[in-house]
Formats: structure tokens, C-alpha cells, sequence
């Protein structure tokens, strides 16, 4: 039973150290469950689809044989620990980085077919919003989303200033829309990297941890617009996190990596098990049920013993 | 938005006001009617064939190199990047020095072969200090800067080991040529010469406008967003280096206008460069086009290299932008 007394005692246990037979590292090399439903199922809604995809960077392997696919209007999450090629994914998908060897297709056609605007009409890439100069107002920002459809010489169309006012008004930045993108908060500006990648009208948004190093209600107010984003709007989400409870409350389906490979692809209830987390992270983790949703939730691990 | 659009109209406004008046600015007074070929057959002489020629080339020098300035910054993401400290003026001095010394009398396209010796001088440099950038993770602006700096005085050495081993004339020519100035032009044979380099240049600057906005916002969303990246970049280096080598082989090396411009721009009308790059254009002439007419004027009847002019105006700019630049080296732009 997840989170009960017995658990609870079970993790002290383990914390003490030695005396516990159970032995972390050994648990580890046995593979986590990847059913094969799940691991590749390319069907007619398939809007992604990587297949033995393997990416190397300065000579040392970062993917290795990657596969799986995604369903349009999915909401696909992204975890692993530190250094397992998440974010090195999300670039390869949305070509950033080239000189992968496999197969990544999208909306069926391979990757390297799409010209970079045709691309870009299928996926948007919201990165971590980091302190970076910039020296333009959000509006002009959020604007610069629909050069996947602009022609030289031109300015943005009627259409295209409409789908920028409605990521605007959507992701609540309309209210500072004339002020300098550098002058935000890092909540305020990760929303309008979301809203430059809404008005570019994508059918597929790739996010690279949109939560890390934010508050409580600004990591709720991103979580509630991306369901928005994903449910009203229909966009197929992929999202790279760290928050496994995020993740597993927010997504249809998870997809979690460990030294470049992908180590289970399943329902959030499969991988919300203390066995398949710990196998994953390499550290013990204690879960209990959520109060509202039929997931198990990870809760922080017991204070240290008493000296 | 209106800001911007006047700001616009008072930059042409000026502008052509300099290309009117600038040419009866000089040590010898001309008359108006000169302009119309009428009058004292000298003082047509010397607005038809010296002075209005000159002015015409400092606009299109001024314009070229203030382009180029603002290409690179938006595509090196970086405040001090510009033909100058790049390397690529050497570099395109370097080309028109190995042509002079050469003495290869050929030209293709109606343009003087010490033209296109010029624009390959400028594409080797931008290349080498592109891909050495490239090489080293970060791509820093310390590595960029350095690069430029290595690249600059690899090409100097190589111009002076030229010099060493021509003759007195030949090398006094070299000299007086690597101090920049507009003196050598007589006539519109040069005019014609750059203007076709700095039209096609400058044509390929502005069809990339969408593309420079997105480049300052980093490499990896400007591709998300749907630059084709190389594609970009390599129009841009040929684009800057057959503005560069063109200008570079007529007046020489110009220093820091291709740095200031752009960035009095900025504060003018802001960073987007749908109208930043014709304030550019329009700036880069008038500036250009003023210096040269005070270094026509200041120690007169001697003339003074307008750039000696441009450097001196330029180097104070040019440590400005490094002290207001921060400490982890974040661009400015």
C-alpha cells in the first residue's frame, strides 16, 4: 500500500543504510516494463514517431536507439534523471540538432524532408526561459511566432495579428504586452515564450522544463495553460520535466529515459510505482494516492532521524 | 510605430540634404549654377568629377559598412561585432594589397579585378573567424572577439610583409590606401565600380530583415521559429563581404562605422530591424559623408584620411559598449 505505515518504515529502513539486504544498483539493470503497445504503435493519428533514433556529441552516445511515437492531441511527458538526453530529444525532434542516426517522422513524412517553415507550421519549441537579453516588447516577440508565414518583404497578415492577440489574451500576457521581454519575471516570460509558440500556430509543442525555478502559483498557472493549450486547443503537447507528480497527473502518457535510453514508455500508473522509480533514479522513493486522482503521488521522504 | 516613421523621414530628409550641400563644401567656393554645368569651367570640374563623385561613394561606403555592421551583430548576436573587428576588413585589404602587388590588370562583370580580390580577402576572413568561433562550445563573445583580433593581425602581418617587399612607390601606395579615405576618387568610374556590390549587398541585407529580428533572440528559437539557419548565415557573409570588398578596394579599410552606426540607430528606432536597417543605410550615409567632409575641411588644404576620422570617433564608442556590456558577456543589441 503506497504511503502506508509499513512503507514509511521500510524507507527509514533503507535510509539507515547497509543493514538492508535490498541492494539499489542491482534492481537497477533490470529493465523497467515497456509494453509493446506502447513502446511503438504508429497508427493514422500518429503525429510523431522516432524510431532507433541514436544522437552522439563530442564522440560520447547521448541517444541510443530511442523509439516511440505520439497520438495527436496527446499529452506526452518527458522525464529521466540529470543527463539522461531529455532536453537532447526535444532538440533532435524539432531539429536544432542534427546528425542523429534513425528515424524521427512527422505527420508521417521523415524529419529531414520538411524545409525549416514548413516545420515549424508542425512544431513549436518553448525553451526554459532564462535571463537572456532581449531587447524586444512581448508583443513583438509573441508577433515574431508567425514568420513560418511570412514572405520576405512582407509584414504580418491580419490573420496572423489575430492569432497573436488570441496568445495574448490566452496566455494572460496581453496586459504587458508593451513592455521589453527582459524587464519580466521568469514566470512571466516562460508564458510568453508559450504564447510566441501558440500564435505560431503548430500542431505539435515541444516544452523544455516550462516549470523549473518557479513558484507554486506560477508553476499552477503553466500547468493550467498548457491542459488549456492541449484540451481546448488541441495541441499535441510534449513536455520535458522534472516534476514527476506534474507528470504523471497532467500526461496521457510518460516516457522515461536513463543514459540515453528509453527505460519505460506506459500510463502514468505504471510508472508511479516505488519499484519503477527507484530503478529509474536509483534512489528509494515513497508514494501515497492522491486525494483527488487515481495516481499515486511521490510525497517527500521522512525527516532525518532524531541524533 | 510614428516615432519610428519620423525618426525615418528626418534620417532621409538629412540625407538628401547632405548629398545636395555636401558637395560645395570644400576649400574652393562653387557656385550653384555649377551644378547645372554652368559657370567657370573648374568649378564644374571639380563638383562633377571630384566632389559629388566623393560624396556619392561616402554614402554608398557609409551605407555599406553600416549594414554590414548591423548584419553581423544580429547574426553573431553580439554588440562589437562589425566588418572592422571581425577581421574582414583585413581581410579584404589583404585581397586588394595581394592584387596591387600582383599587378593583375583584369576585371569581370565591368568590376575592377582589385574588387573581387577584395571580396574573397573579406569571405576567407569571415569564414576562418565564423568557423573558429564554431569550433569551441558557447560561442562565446570573448571567443569571437579573439578570433576577429588573431584573424586581423594574421592578414596586418601579411599586408606588411607585402609592403616590406614592394618597392618605395608601391609601398608608400599601400600605406596611404590602409588608412581609408575617399581621396582616390576621381570621376564616377569607382562610383560604378561599388555601386553594383553595395546594391546587391545591401538588397540581400533587407531581404533578410525577419531573419536578422529572429537571430537576436538566439540561434536555437530563430530556428524553431523557422530560419533555415546556414542558409541565413551564408547569404549574410556574402552579402557583408561583397559590400565590404567593394568599398575596402576603393577607399580602404574604414574603420568603427559599421560599429557606431547600428547602435545610434537602436536607440533611435529600436531594435527591429524592418526599420532599424534603413535608419542604418540612411545613417551610415550621412555620418560617413560629414567625416569626410571635415576631413576634407579641418587641416585644408591638406586632407586628412577620413579614416583616421572614423577610428577616432569610433574607439571611445567601441570601449563604451565594452564597459556597458555585462560580465558574463550578455549581448547588448
Amino acid at each position: 500500500m503506497p504511503g502506508s505505515v509499513e512503507e514509511l518504515e521500510w524507507l527509514k529502513e533503507k535510509r539507515r543504510g547497509p543493514r538492508n539486504l535490498w541492494d539499489a544498483q542491482a534492481g537497477a539493470t533490470q529493465p523497467l516494463p515497456i509494453t509493446a503497445q506502447a513502446m511503438h504503435s504508429p497508427s493514422p493519428e500518429t503525429v510523431l514517431d522516432v524510431r532507433n533514433y541514436s544522437f552522439r556529441l563530442g564522440g560520447k552516445e547521448i541517444l541510443r536507439d530511442v523509439s516511440f511515437s505520439v497520438q495527436r492531441g496527446e499529452y506526452l511527458s518527458i522525464v529521466g534523471p540529470n543527463g539522461a538526453g531529455k532536453t537532447t530529444l526535444l532538440k533532435c525532434i524539432d531539429r536544432l540538432l542534427v546528425g542523429g542516426v534513425g528515424r524521427i517522422e512527422v505527420f508521417g513524412r521523415p524529419l529531414e524532408s520538411y524545409r525549416q517553415k514548413d516545420l515549424a507550421r508542425r512544431i513549436s519549441y518553448v525553451p526554459q526561459a532564462d535571463g537572456r537579453v532581449i531587447p524586444f516588447t512581448v508583443r513583438q516577440f509573441v508577433l515574431m511566432g508567425r514568420y513560418p508565414y511570412l514572405n520576405p518583404f512582407s509584414s504580418v497578415d491580419r490573420e496572423g495579428r489575430q492569432a497573436a492577440e488570441e496568445a495574448l489574451l490566452m496566455t494572460g500576457v496581453a496586459e504587458f504586452a508593451e513592455r521589453r521581454l527582459d524587464t519580466l519575471s521568469g514566470g512571466e516570460r516562460q508564458k510568453v515564450y508559450i504564447a510566441a509558440a501558440l500564435a505560431q500556430g503548430a500542431d505539435i509543442m515541444l516544452l523544455d522544463e516550462p516549470t523549473t525555478f518557479l513558484d507554486y502559483r506560477r508553476q499552477a498557472e503553466i500547468r493550467d495553460l498548457l491542459s488549456r493549450i492541449n484540451q481546448q486547443g488541441g495541441t499535441t503537447i510534449v513536455c520535458v520535466t522534472h516534476d514527476l507528480n506534474r507528470a504523471a497527473l497532467d500526461s496521457d502518457r510518460i516516457v522515461a529515459l536513463c543514459e540515453g535510453r528509453v527505460a519505460f514508455v506506459g500510463s502514468p500508473a505504471e510508472i508511479m510505482t516505488p519499484d519503477a522509480l527507484e530503478r529509474l533514479f536509483h534512489t528509494p522513493f515513497l508514494l501515497t494516492s492522491h486525494p483527488q486522482a487515481a495516481i499515486p503521488v511521490i510525497v517527500p521522504g521522512p525527516p532525518p532521524p532524531a541524533r | 510605430m510614428v516615432r519610428r516613421g519620423i525618426v525615418l523621414s528626418l534620417l532621409a530628409g538629412l540625407a538628401v540634404l547632405a548629398l545636395v550641400g555636401l558637395p560645395f563644401v570644400g576649400m574652393e567656393r562653387i557656385p550653384l549654377a555649377s551644378l547645372w554645368r554652368q559657370g567657370h569651367p573648374v568649378d564644374v570640374a571639380i563638383l562633377w568629377k571630384h566632389r559629388l563623385p566623393r560624396v556619392i561613394m561616402a554614402f554608398l561606403a557609409g551605407s555599406g559598412l553600416a549594414a554590414g555592421g548591423l548584419a553581423f551583430q544580429a547574426v553573431f548576436r553580439n554588440p562589437l561585432a562589425e566588418p572592422f573587428t571581425l577581421g574582414v576588413a583585413s581581410g579584404a585589404a589583404l585581397g586588394a594589397v595581394v592584387y596591387i602587388h600582383l599587378k593583375l590588370p583584369f576585371s569581370l562583370l565591368w568590376i575592377s579585378g582589385v574588387s573581387w580580390f577584395a571580396f574573397a580577402g573579406a569571405l576567407l576572413a569571415v569564414t576562418l573567424v565564423y568557423g573558429l568561433t564554431r569550433s569551441r562550445q558557447g560561442f562565446s563573445t570573448a571567443t569571437m572577439l579573439l578570433a576577429g583580433v588573431a584573424v586581423s593581425f594574421c592578414f596586418s602581418s601579411l599586408i606588411l610583409l607585402i609592403q616590406y617587399l614592394s618597392d618605395f612607390t608601391q609601398s608608400f601606395i599601400i600605406l596611404r590606401w590602409v588608412m581609408g579615405g575617399l581621396n582616390s576618387v576621381v570621376g564616377f568610374g569607382e562610383v560604378l565600380t561599388v555601386l553594383p556590390l553595395v546594391a546587391i549587398g545591401t538588397i540581400l541585407v533587407l531581404y533578410l530583415t525577419h531573419e536578422l529580428n529572429l537571430l537576436i533572440l538566439g540561434e536555437e528559437l530563430a530556428i524553431s521559429r523557422g530560419v533555415a539557419l546556414n542558409r541565413t548565415k551564408a547569404i549574410v557573409f556574402v552579402a557583408v563581404s561583397l559590400m565590404v570588398g567593394g568599398i575596402v578596394a576603393v577607399c580602404g579599410p574604414i574603420g568603427f562605422v559599421g560599429l557606431v552606426v547600428p547602435h545610434i540607430c537602436r536607440l533611435m528606432v529600436g531594435p527591429d530591424h524592418r526599420f532599424l536597417t534603413p535608419a542604418t543605410l540612411l545613417c551610415g550615409a550621412i555620418l560617413l559623408s560629414l567625416c569626410d567632409a571635415l576631413a576634407r575641411t579641418i587641416m585644408a588644404p591638406a586632407e586628412m584620411p577620413v579614416g583616421i576620422l572614423t577610428s577616432l570617433l569610433g574607439g571611445p564608442f567601441f570601449l563604451w559598449l565594452l564597459v556597458r556590456q555585462g560580465p558574463s558577456g550578455e549581448a547588448v543589441i
